[in-house]
């Protein structure tokens, strides 16, 4: 679930993959609040509506055997193509998100259009982007905790040599 | 799909279920009444090459599980970014591999027979074809007399902007019934269904 573009350094303007993660995964009140300022006066057109279907997600036993199918997952996807207030300018929207909310959705694909003006892009990273990454660490800190206290070290058993404790945690 | 190609994307229906049912309608309208022209109109942004009638009949019609050949004009174009998008169609560059073909007026077509006609044992496997062409009359002129299931005795059609020997293909097409190509011809809005069934003959009292 976490991955490794979570961890980027503070004041790094993050790539288009990056900021869709994170978006992907922001809870919805941060949405909300993050992009309370860009809504009004701002067209959008949608090129497809939100809409909720179904992927199979596949997965390896130790990331190296064969791939199997782990199970089928509710993901919503929309597309939009945001016109910037004051141009000509235009930017295409996209999001696929976990769940069914088609609200989280149609946010998170106007954030990454925004995300695509330059000029509004440093200014959402601190308000949208920052408070995201924020909150996942946040989870994540409290789910190592949660996991951390239930560790168990068996001493008459020899541990294998080089297995990280903190990647199996992480999965 | 590249990011500059999603950049050009346009909506497609306004309505996808209700835009996509009435174009469904009208071709199975075309295709139960060969040779009369439907109008076929929909509230839908449609790309700027390419025939309206053929794109939206295309929009409604294609999915993932669909091959489709785009001729050279509309290969790499907005239509082509604007299927992919709305439909998840797959394009193919052998026009014999394709379910659905698109054919531009002004391309050099490829022949009927080099289209995939099904085989003998799923002859519905076949490839739908869909010509853009320049006018669709229903006057007594100088056309096809059309003959065949669908069509109560006959009738007359005259069809504009199709390649010279276009006669000597449907003939081979209907040769190797019940394999064979369905065709659509399209203008911007008018739409007519040319199935393998339907006999075309030239209407012998005018010369052509």
């Amino acid at each position: 679930m976490f991955h490794a573009f979570d961890n980027t350094a503070p004041n790094r303007s993050s790539t288009r993959s990056e900021w869709m993660a994170l978006l992907a995964r922001a809870p919805l009140p941060l949405l909300e609040q993050g992009l309370q300022p860009y809504r009004a006066g701002r067209q959008t057109e949608w090129l497809r509506r939100p809409e909720t279907g179904l992927y199979m997600v596949q997965g390896r036993v130790g990331g190296t055997g064969e791939r199997f199918n782990l199970g089928e997952v509710t993901v919503t996807r929309c597309a939009l193509r945001h016109v910037a207030a004051d141009s000509q300018t235009s930017a295409v929207g996209v999001a696929y998100v976990l769940g069914r909310h088609h609200r989280q959705a149609e946010l998170a694909a106007l954030a990454d259009a925004l995300l695509q003006e330059p000029a509004q892009q440093a200014r959402l990273e601190q308000e949208l982007l920052t408070p995201v990454r924020q909150h996942l660490e946040q989870l994540k800190a409290r789910r190592q905790a949660q996991v951390q206290s239930t560790k168990v070290d068996f001493f008459t058993v020899a541990r294998e040599a080089g297995g990280g404790d903190d990647e199996e945690e992480a999965a | 799909m590249r990011q500059e190609d999603l950049q050009r994307v346009r909506p497609g229906f306004e309505d996808p279920v209700i835009g996509s049912q009435a174009v469904f309608r009208q071709a199975l309208q075309a295709l139960a009444m060969p040779g009369r022209p439907l109008e076929l109109t929909a509230a839908a942004q449609l790309p700027a090459p390419g025939h309206g009638a053929a794109a939206l009949l295309l929009l409604a019609l294609l999915d993932s599980d669909c091959t489709l050949w785009l001729s050279p004009s509309l290969a790499g174009s907005d239509a082509q970014a604007w299927l992919q998008f709305h439909t998840g169609c797959r394009c193919v560059r052998d026009p014999g591999q394709a379910r659905f073909l698109w054919l531009a007026a002004g391309d050099a077509w490829p022949a009927l027979g080099a289209m995939n006609a099904g085989s003998d044992e799923y002859p519905d496997q076949s490839a739908t074809c869909v010509m853009e062409v320049a006018g669709l009359l229903t006057e007594a002129g100088q056309g096809w007399l059309l003959q065949g299931p669908g069509i109560d005795g006959q009738l007359q059609l005259t069809v504009n902007g199709l390649p010279p020997d276009f006669d000597q293909q449907w003939a081979g097409n209907q040769a190797s019934f019940p394999r064979g190509v369905d065709l659509f011809l399209a203008t911007s809005t008018q739409l007519v269904g040319l199935p393998r069934s339907t006999q075309l003959h030239r209407n012998e009292t005018v010369e052509a």
